[in-house]
């Protein structure tokens, strides 16, 4: 079988897509390679929905935990909280077994028991604690100066926000986003371990890898591929958010912009 | 009082079923999360400390030896880490084990889908009872444990190096203090106010990696947690219930929010402590409210 047929049948085996049953023996390089890179699908997947949809409640949540009235920002703060308090190895456990559970009362929870809906929520949620915490702590070092000119100009409200401090909130929080973006891939791997089944065997790259290992007893290949393929995925994102960053930064002379400074990967 | 739990209802039941053999496991376990806290930190501080003052020294295969070990550590996610350490230490150990104890075995090691080493070589020993390998599997988490965190440490550790004050050496080598009396008098009782934060923001970060031990194949309380949690028929027990692992894991979130709100606590007053007399701003600040 050459590598060819190998990209064939596994390439989208993740998904559900092509060869139904897994090599069990005779393991080579390229299905490795395939097979883990086929994973990658859903790390992806969680990673960019799970930002995409977690950076609008994060910027709702710093709004609120910099509230005036403790109706809002008591909420806010226990919510920031409970996610950055608590493993997410526990939070998955947790939200999976509620799941289980509600998905007795009323058939309609079904789809949050598998990985796509459900982990996704508990992902959701986690980036928006997180990012939360980055947005306020932005939202706090505005400079006063900014606002006043806001205010000179005649500006309030909405407007005043969504033209003043949103911008420069991001512009400053952009670096600590940008670690935490590549901190919510690296903890998408956690999710076929933490009670999710996979179904079929569709999991994500950490569960190709640890299969490889464990069916061949030698880590020394499979892991070394994901690590190749995250350091890609995290260079991919760096570059992004290293673009965004610079269109943030635009109307500052060149010596006040804040650079990207790499600092991934803590496990939360 | 506990001796005939059918009969038995409301709290009276809940109080005898949370004391039965199982859930005394349960409770031991959490002393085994807390032992693996106790264990590791200081060993992940030692390995950050090598690494950090590797990192900064004079030879240059050291230097990189040190840097090297920051960044591969730190590049490469997380919990495949894991993952990899305890296999491979465990092959690298059985390997080290089996040239000195069976020099005259010839044959590849990995042989097909098996890694294969003299019966001799083994670790624990095939013959071993039960809790020597419980204690080997649990070392070998320590050991993967510390290194990861002391690359982690390392890099905070290096960072706190560099903060200290140009100054504070340069008046250690005016006094013609040698290079290490510099570093163990000046250097390093200076450079922990500056570790600080790093230090504590790891030690959160290593409270909420515990139960990772649970991929290690400890039995942990996420292990136990699932175990109790699940369905409970009369056949088997004394206590039958339905699917309580929802509420075993909402048990163990709440120790964990627990557990880090009281380290956040203890920490923030570490740190007053620490940043009393130094010239940070934190400390003239306290200063000025005094």
């Amino acid at each position: 079988m050459t590598c060819w047929d190998t990209i064939a049948d596994y390439a989208l085996r993740s998904q559900g897509i092509g060869e139904r049953l897994l090599p069990r023996s005779d393991f080579t390089i390229c299905q490795q390679v395939v097979l883990i890179g086929s994973g990658m699908i859903w790390n992806v997947y969680f990673g960019v929905v799970a930002l995409c949809s977690g950076f609008f409640l994060a910027t709702a949540v710093a709004m609120g935990k910099a509230a005036q009235s403790a109706w809002i920002r008591k909420p806010s703060e226990w919510f920031i909280f409970v996610f950055r308090g608590s493993p997410l190895f526990i939070q998955f456990f947790f939200a999976y077994f509620l799941f289980l559970s509600l998905k007795g009362v009323w058939s309609g929870f079904s789809p949050f028991t598998s990985a796509w809906l459900g982990a996704l929520v508990v992902l959701f949620l986690n980036t928006a604690a997180y990012s939360g915490e980055i947005f306020y702590g932005a939202l706090q070092s505005v400079p006063r100066g900014d606002v006043e000119a806001a205010d000179a100009y005649g500006m309030s409200g909405w407007k005043r926000f969504r033209r003043v401090i949103w911008p420069t909130m991001l512009r400053l929080a952009w670096p600590a986003y940008t670690n935490e973006a590549i901190f919510l891939f690296h903890a998408t791997t956690l999710v076929f371990f933490s009670g999710f089944p996979a179904a079929g065997q569709q999991g994500d790259a950490l569960y190709y890898a640890s299969y490889f290992a464990d069916k061949t007893f030698n880590p020394f290949i499979p892991y070394p591929i994901l690590a190749g393929y995250f350091i890609t995925l995290t260079l991919i994102v760096i570059t992004l958010f290293g673009w965004i960053n610079r269109r943030l930064n635009r109307h500052l002379p060149g010596a006040q912009r804040s650079r990207i400074r790499l600092r991934p990967n803590l496990i939360r | 009082m506990c001796a005939d739990p059918g009969s038995l209802d409301g709290l009276t039941w809940l109080m005898c079923y949370l004391t039965t053999g199982k859930h005394m496991a349960i409770y031991w376990s959490v002393g085994t999360v807390l032992l693996l806290l106790a264990i590791t930190a200081p060993i992940a501080l030692m390995f950050g400390f090598g690494g950090a003052t590797a990192a900064r020294s004079g030879i240059a295969p050291l230097r990189w030896l040190g840097k090297g070990y920051i960044a591969i550590v730190r590049g490469v996610p997380d919990i495949a880490f894991f993952l990899f350490f305890v296999i491979a230490l465990d092959q690298f150990f059985e390997y080290l084990r089996h040239r000195v104890k069976c020099p005259d075995w010839d044959g590849p090691v990995y042989v097909g889908n098996d890694f294969l080493v003299c019966p001799a070589a083994k670790l624990p020993l095939g013959t071993s009872p039960q809790y020597v390998h419980e204690i080997y599997g649990f070392s070998l988490a320590i050991l993967t444990f510390s290194i990861v965190f002391g690359a982690f440490a390392a890099n905070v550790l290096f960072g706190a190096m560099r903060a200290v004050p140009r100054g504070q050496i340069e008046t250690a080598e005016a006094y013609g203090l040698s290079s290490r009396q510099t570093f163990w008098r000046i250097l390093v009782p200076q450079m922990w106010v500056f570790a600080l934060p790093g230090l504590s923001n790891l030690w959160m970060v290593l409270i909420k990696s515990t139960p990772l031990l649970f991929l290690l194949g400890v039995e942990d309380i996420v292990y136990w947690a699932r175990e109790l949690g699940g369905t409970k028929t009369p056949q088997f027990t004394d206590y039958p219930h339905g699917d309580w692992r929802m509420w075993y894991f909402l048990a163990l979130l709440v120790f964990y929010l627990g557990f880090t709100r009281v380290s956040e606590l203890v920490l923030g007053r570490v740190m007053r402590r620490l940043t009393r007399g130094q010239a940070t701003m934190g400390g003239d600040a306290q200063r000025k409210a005094a």
